[in-house]
């Protein structure tokens, strides 16, 4: 697979805005985003109130994805463009999801919703109506999720990346520093995870680093054995799905999972080893 | 201590351009380090807010035009610690 394949920058998506078959979706925790400006003809998810179950703590499942594609008139064989703030935090995410349900060609938009605005290009508050469609998601992949035992089981044997910042793999603080401290009722890390913060993979106007930059962020820096199987986590599954992006989608790596319960399930747990501080 | 209820050091300010506000941007938040810790757009009147930890820190802004710029800080737990950035 080649970056084209699952990357693409601000000047394809200029050149390819009014292309049938291709559908902007832009994806934001903070949703007024969308509201006050988008790129031109982007459908929004939000993906709190769209992706998760609105009682159990999970995803929607593959009836209630199927029912959200095709409300937002997205079809199965559609080229579907992922945006959004926080570097594509939750573009990334939503581009792990639509992967879970099978979607076939689905890439993230270089930089997101910030390279597109540093660039001054065109952003529109106009909310496009596409016609509704019928789309069939397959059933999740669960090669690409990892669930708590198995992260538990994988405590030194697979690799384990926490994507977090430093202050919150060490115990410092429980959340990024731009969101309240709350949820986890413990701190640090899991043992024998190697802290990789997400942002390492990108560059200040959020687009990721060559590929050749990203090996050696990994495999020389971080001194992760690329001939593992590799967890990706963070605080609730983004930032993470960030990373996952990178491992699996940019450097290929076949055995890439996210643990989207993260920190704040595993914080949580009753009688699960944890370490402070710096890695061991 | 981990950080919780008791208080967070709260870094805020705006961001303006000859006095008026600069809605369209992003504020990131480095360590002492230089490492990239947290980042929130600027708000419709060039505002920005983080809830760190006590220490030294770098407001860093980008805006349209290739703007970056860096401020240095300290912050102190319970305190909110000013900054005014202008570009």
């Amino acid at each position: 697979m080649s970056r084209s394949d699952v990357l693409v920058d601000a000047d394809w998506v200029q050149a390819h805005l009014d292309d049938p078959g291709v559908v902007l979706v832009e994806v934001d925790e903070d949703t007024t985003a969308y509201d006050k400006g988008h790129i031109r003809g982007a459908v929004k998810i939000d993906w709190k109130k769209d992706l998760q179950d609105p009682v159990r703590r999970d995803f929607v499942d593959r009836h209630g994805f199927e029912q959200l594609l095709s409300e937002r008139g997205i079809a199965n064989d559609d080229t579907v463009i992922l945006y959004g703030g926080n570097n594509n935090w939750f573009a990334a995410y939503a581009y792990w999801y639509f992967k879970l349900y099978g979607h076939r060609d689905v890439r993230l938009l270089d930089g997101g919703r910030k390279k597109w605005e540093l660039d001054s290009r065109e952003m529109v508050t106009a909310v496009p109506q596409r016609p509704r469609t019928s789309y069939q998601a397959t059933e999740q992949d669960p090669s690409l999720r990892a669930k708590r035992d198995e992260v538990i089981a994988a405590i030194g044997k697979q690799n384990l990346v926490d994507v977090r910042s430093p202050d919150e793999f060490t115990g410092k603080l429980l959340a990024p520093a731009h969101l309240p401290q709350e949820q986890a009722q413990r701190a640090g890390h899991i043992p024998t995870a190697k802290n990789v913060p997400w942002s390492k993979a990108a560059n200040d106007d959020g687009t990721f680093r060559t590929d050749d930059q990203l090996r050696a962020l990994y495999q020389g820096d971080a001194g992760l054995d690329f001939g593992k199987d590799t967890i990706a986590y963070c605080r609730i599954g983004e930032r993470s799905a960030h990373t996952w992006f990178v491992l699996h989608e940019l450097l290929g790596l076949p055995h890439v999972k996210n643990y989207d319960g993260s920190w704040t399930e595993y914080g949580s747990l009753v009688g699960v080893p944890i370490e402070l501080g710096e890695a061991r | 201590m981990p950080a919780g209820a008791s208080g967070e050091a709260v870094i805020e300010g705006h961001v303006t351009r000859g006095g008026t506000p600069v809605p369209a941007g992003y504020a990131r938040l480095l360590n002492d380090g230089g490492e990239f810790v947290a980042e929130v757009p600027l708000g419709d009147d060039g505002g920005f807010r983080f809830f760190a930890a006590p220490g030294t820190w770098t407001v860093r802004v980008l805006a349209p035009g290739g703007v970056n710029t860096d401020q240095t800080v300290t912050a102190s737990r319970g305190h909110r610690t000013p900054v005014e950035v202008s570009i």
